[in-house]
């Protein structure tokens, strides 16, 4: 059972009006459970929407969002997955312990569970001094980490984040990423990841989803094989250059280059 | 804005006004209330235009009482705030005091006013009001010529701009938009601050000695006719005010974020 | 220290202005400064220390000043209470029906603009002599309706705003989790109003203590401070200094309110973050 599974969704905002954007026209898509998938293309493309689809924020106009193995709506209702976005949205006037609990709250859990459950994931993200502060004491890293520590207190199967380290100067971001690589492995989270960086999203993920827009579409899907162990090191490796420029060249709208072969096991076409 | 929007933002407030109104009407009808209690909107309106000239000159006493405060508070308001921004140490003087009258009821010092003039005077009334305007266009105006940004200052400094280049060129224009403000907030507080002196005795020729006499001889539709003039007056001026802003803002082209 | 300047600077006109009244440019402008007229500061200081009539069994005044001031209060705080239950439960429901935000908000908005004053006679007159289902208006309550009255309005407006200014983002999250309107509400959109709403009740508070007092005084309602102000000042000509101890009274009881709201203001905002203002 694959863990998303999109089927001839389209979304289209004011239709029949002159005001129609035509967001995200037959995307197919697939996610297999603890898989990495980056969503990238430029702005128009559609990818938050294509989130925001699985999330079931929104309805899609046409086609089928399945997660879980349930409709998207059920999958919301029973909470299988968890969201954290570019701002850390972490509520100001809640301690960082009881931000990490606020879902566990909405789901009616006890007290009890709830702290030791707020415990056990600022240890995942390895904040655990900072369970009393309150988020405005903490780094715009910090923060992020919380977030993400927020969306996966429910033990979600499923992660979708929409560039949430977007606002994070260089190195912070880089740092997030790896510790994101290294909180995913030890959750056996599967993840669908909206960015803008291209190296961010050759570094952290299986597949590239790239998409374009006028209409909102995917164009290719890149496969990055960096292997499941990936450093700081990795960053230099030869075969992170290739990927980055197979999906550069991507979004450019040309195919890439067949000589790094060993790098890239093909290339799928949508 | 689209046409069914528009349509919407105005349909929808009329249409509840109506069905108020509607509401009220019937209610006194059918519930058979007295009069003493609640008058139908419809007597209201008949008594209003009876009265309508009689409700006009207690408007023009209590209107002018308010205007006349109006312009005097926001006359010593706006010096008094050029004071204060040249000399900071005032500032913390009088700030917190301003502030902390906005809390209590000062209009209850007409009655003490009204011990210093002879009975049939107005100005114990308008002086009540200019206090009041006073203090809320001093709070506003002088916000705005000390609150200043500070890339700005440091513009002009390295300019050697003197201090009252800086006061002509920045400050001053940085706290219009403070004292359109002040000014919308001040017009209403007149005309009430106008109508509640005239309650503590002295001259009785304003809207608010004849609401009270006009219940005093049980006439309460009458009452209700005065009461919408006050209203009428009230809205007038926060009008002028409103199109006084739009006015001086056209010029300057700076954008103003109006709360509707 | 403030107060200290406006003393001084009433003493100052006591020495230099002119006894029975001047006029300015012709009109009568200039306040008589005799004893009368304008008592001395330590005269109006003092005289909180001597009873209030000049017969035996009469009490002090500091202590009658005080009894009507908190009578006063109690009128204003239940106004106060009335006027912010409705206010709120307005806010939220506007929050939740965007045709009954469209439909009454413009007359909320318009009401802060028109002086709603002008009902204090009406809703006064009801006083001892409406009867509904068997209960009969006290007259007291009358001053705590009109209170309320005027508390509505902007702490409605106030926090109408506040309910609204939660995050988009936060209120996907909050879909994101299935959460329930009323979870929203009272999870995320109220604790976002805070900060819209202090303002709104300070508004509010100053809002009861003027309905209370117009009603008092335009009924001389027994046992209020409006009704003192009144009185002292008829017999001001006699004794001067005892209507500024009520019109010192009551501007307690506005700085009592006052205080209240900033004291909910402390303990409700204590874990924000501090508004750097310059």
């Amino acid at each position: 059972m694959s863990a998303v599974h999109v089927a001839g969704v389209s979304k289209i905002f004011n239709q029949g009006t002159p005001k129609q954007v035509d967001a995200l026209v037959d995307v197919n898509l697939t996610v297999e459970p603890g898989e990495f998938v980056s969503l990238i293309g430029p702005s128009g493309c559609g990818k938050s929407t294509l989130l925001r689809l699985i999330a079931n924020l929104l309805e899609p106009t046409t086609g089928e969002v399945t997660v879980n193995g349930k409709t998207a709506a059920q999958s919301r209702l029973d909470q299988d997955y968890g969201m954290a976005f570019q701002q850390a949205g972490l509520f100001d006037w809640r301690s960082v312990a009881k931000n990490i609990e606020l879902p566990l709250e909405l789901k009616g859990w006890d007290t009890e569970k709830r702290a030791a459950r707020a415990k056990e994931m600022l240890e995942l993200v390895k904040l655990p001094e900072f369970a009393d502060l309150m988020p405005w004491q903490l780094s715009g890293g910090m923060q992020q980490r919380i977030a993400i520590a927020r969306a996966l207190a429910a033990h979600p199967p499923l992660l979708l984040m929409d560039e949430p380290f977007g606002a994070l100067d260089e190195m912070t971001r880089e740092y997030m990423q790896g510790e994101l690589l290294r909180i995913c492995a030890e959750t056996k989270t599967t993840v669908v990841f909206v960015t803008h960086s291209i190296p961010e999203a050759v570094y952290l993920s299986n597949r590239v989803v790239v998409m374009s827009p006028r209409p909102g579409r995917i164009t290719e899907v890149i496969n990055v094989n960096l292997g499941e162990n990936r450093s700081e090191d990795t960053r230099a490796a030869d075969n992170f250059f290739a990927g980055i420029t197979a999906v550069r060249e991507a979004l450019r709208g040309t195919h890439a280059d067949h000589a790094n072969a060993g790098a890239i096991r093909g290339v799928e076409d949508r | 804005m689209t046409f069914v929007n528009r349509l919407r933002n105005f349909g929808v407030p009329f249409v509840f006004g109506v069905a108020f109104l509607a509401f009220w009407e019937g209610a006194v009808k059918f519930f058979n209330l007295k009069p003493y209690f609640l008058a139908p909107p419809s007597k209201i309106l008949s008594q209003f235009f009876d009265n309508a000239s009689r409700i006009w000159d207690a408007a023009s006493v209590s209107g002018m009482n308010a205007l006349v405060g109006l312009i005097a508070g926001t006359v010593f308001g706006v010096a008094m705030s050029f004071i204060l921004s040249r000399f900071r140490f005032l500032n913390s003087l009088i700030t917190p005091l301003a502030i902390a009258l906005n809390a209590v009821p000062i209009f209850v010092l007409v009655a003490v006013l009204n011990n210093m003039y002879s009975i049939t005077s107005e100005i114990p009334r308008r002086i009540m009001v200019s206090l009041v305007v006073y203090f809320i266009v001093l709070v506003n105006v002088a916000k705005g010529l000390t609150q200043v940004k500070t890339t700005h200052l440091e513009i002009m400094r390295s300019y050697a701009a003197s201090d009252i280049q800086i006061l002509r060129k920045v400050r001053v224009p940085n706290a219009v938009p403070y004292l359109f403000t002040a000014l919308k907030i001040s017009a209403p507080a007149a005309v009430i601050t106008s109508f509640v002196s005239e309650y503590f005795g002295g001259s009785q020729n304003g809207l608010g000695s004849r609401i009270t006499s006009n219940i005093a001889n049980s006439k309460n539709a009458a009452a209700w006719a005065y009461v919408l003039g006050a209203c009428l007056l009230g809205l007038v001026f926060y009008l002028v005010s409103v199109v006084l802003e739009n006015v001086a803002s056209r010029g300057s082209g700076a954008t103003n974020t109006s709360t509707k | 220290m403030s107060i200290a300047l406006v003393a001084v600077l009433w003493e100052l006109y006591k020495i230099v202005g002119p006894e029975k009244g001047g006029k300015l440019f012709g009109i009568a402008i200039l306040p008589r400064s005799n004893d009368t007229a304008m008592p001395h500061i330590w005269e109006m200081l003092s005289r909180y220390a001597e009873p209030e009539m000049r017969s035996p069994n009469s009490k002090l005044i500091w202590f009658v000043v005080l009894k009507g001031a908190f009578y006063s209060f109690r009128l204003a705080f239940v106004g106060f209470v009335i006027g912010s239950t409705i206010g709120v439960a307005l806010a939220a429901l506007m929050t939740r029906f965007k045709t009954i935000e469209r439909g009454l908000l413009p007359y909320l908005v318009i009401s802060q603009t028109v002086p709603l004053i002008a009902l204090a006679p009406l809703v006064v007159s009801w006083g001892g002599k409406l009867e509904i289902f068997g209960f009969t208006w006290p007259r007291w309550l009358s001053a705590s309706v009109l209170g309320a009255f005027l508390a509505f309005f902007p702490i409605a407006v106030g926090t109408l705003r506040g309910l609204k200014s939660a995050p988009a983002a936060s209120l996907e999250l909050m879909d994101s989790y299935a959460a329930s309107w009323k979870q929203t509400l009272f999870k995320l959109r109220f604790p976002a109003a805070i900060p819209y709403m202090v303002p709104a009740f300070k508004l509010g508070a100053s809002g009861a203590v003027i309905g209370v007092v117009v009603a008092e005084i335009s009924t001389g309602l027994k046992g209020g401070i409006g009704r003192l102000i009144i009185e002292y000042a008829r017999q001001a000509t006699g004794d001067p200094a005892k209507v500024f101890t009520a019109v010192f009274g009551a501007a307690g009881l506005g700085l009592a309110m006052a205080g209240l709201v900033a004291l909910a203001d402390v303990l409700l905002m204590r874990n924000r973050p501090k508004e750097t203002t310059t």
